[in-house]
């Protein structure tokens, strides 16, 4: 039973619908997405006032948390609510998405292609978060969200006084520049993060079932867990850390640190 | 000689994180210890550090990978 290991980094097309080939993880990025529209219709459906119990209770403590956290962060109830449900999407999505990773049959359960390789495994089902392709989706929306939350809430001319200016010496004007260059870095480093993290995750636990495959990889899968939820949290607060500096005026800066009131810090 | 270079890129990639890492915890609960008042905000910040020194490591990895799979 001598199979050589194969794993690809980008991810297998199953079929194809007219010319729009369904790869593997994007099976999986609509079965994840289908469970959780289902789990809010069901659990939303008719919510009790008063002590709430059973589902709701569990989602109620979940949203009190997050925006306990949103609150901590940008310092205001409004911006909070605001930030709400897009951020709380993005955590509950990619949390399930990264904890798919450790169902049993996932990539695991294929069919065998034969290419001049040898025979390889394309597996049916794979971790979304492992696919480059779902991790820049969501850091471009994160990052041309946050875009928008700063031109909806400051104006277009103050948002793009914060990347263009010329007043205050060609410092600013330099500094400017640099600010949106770091917006295309954002955008490689969200992704690269959730994806190194989930697709180094598989590996391991790939590699380790091949060496080992009883009671070893216990460990590794309590790793993804944790890696799984790390990864969706900092995802959400990075995010809202971006979104709240983008919806901050230009001199406001010092507010954060509410206690100092020196803003060399910066 | 693949195997090799993919070794070198993690093995060097990660040092630096991990140092990067290691400073960012100690002054941070250096922080804490001195005003546990301000704990949460201090949590938030370095929380957050260490989520930008980490990603520098996981590019690391990313090309190891690359080396090792494309």
């Amino acid at each position: 039973m001598e199979k050589e290991l194969h794993i690809s980094l980008a991810a297998e097309p199953l079929f194809h619908i007219g010319s729009f080939a369904v790869t593997n993880s994007l099976l999986v990025t609509w079965l994840v997405m289908v469970a959780l529209i289902i789990f809010g219709v069901l659990v939303g459906r008719s919510p009790k006032v008063g002590a709430p119990k059973g589902w709701q209770n569990v989602i109620e403590y979940v949203f009190e948390l997050l925006i306990g956290l949103m609150e901590s962060v940008t310092q205001s109830r409004e911006k909070a609510e605001k930030f709400f449900p897009f951020l709380t999407t993005f955590f509950l999505f990619i949390f399930v998405a990264n904890m798919t990773d450790i169902i049993p049959g996932i990539g695991t359960i294929g069919i065998e292609h034969v290419t001049e390789h040898g025979s390889e495994l394309v597996p049916f089902l794979r971790p979304p978060a492992s696919d480059l392709n779902f991790t820049v989706a969501l850091a471009i929306i994160s990052v041309l969200t946050a875009q928008v939350f700063g031109v909806a809430s400051l104006g277009f001319m103050q948002h793009a006084k914060k990347y263009f200016t010329i007043k205050g010496g060609p410092v600013y004007t330099f500094v400017g520049l640099l600010e949106l260059i770091s917006e295309i870095a954002k955008m490689v480093s969200f992704s690269f993060r959730l994806f190194g993290n989930i697709f180094a995750g598989e590996v391991l636990l790939t590699v380790i079932a091949v060496i080992v495959p009883f009671v070893v990889p216990l460990p590794f899968y309590f790793l993804e867990v944790f890696v799984a939820f790390v990864q969706a949290l900092v995802f959400t607060m990075l995010s809202l850390v971006f979104f709240t500096v983008a919806t901050t005026a230009h001199g406001e800066h010092a507010e954060k640190k509410a206690h100092s009131p020196s803003h060399a810090n910066n | 000689m693949e195997s090799l270079a993919a070794a070198i890129a993690i093995g060097v990639g990660a040092m630096a994180p991990a140092i990067a890492i290691g400073w960012l915890s100690s002054n941070g609960l250096k922080a804490i210890g001195r005003n546990p008042e301000a704990a949460p905000k201090i949590q938030t910040a370095m929380i957050l550090s260490l989520a930008f020194a980490e990603a520098i490591g996981i590019y690391a990895l990313v090309v190891a990978l690359i080396i090792k799979f494309v």
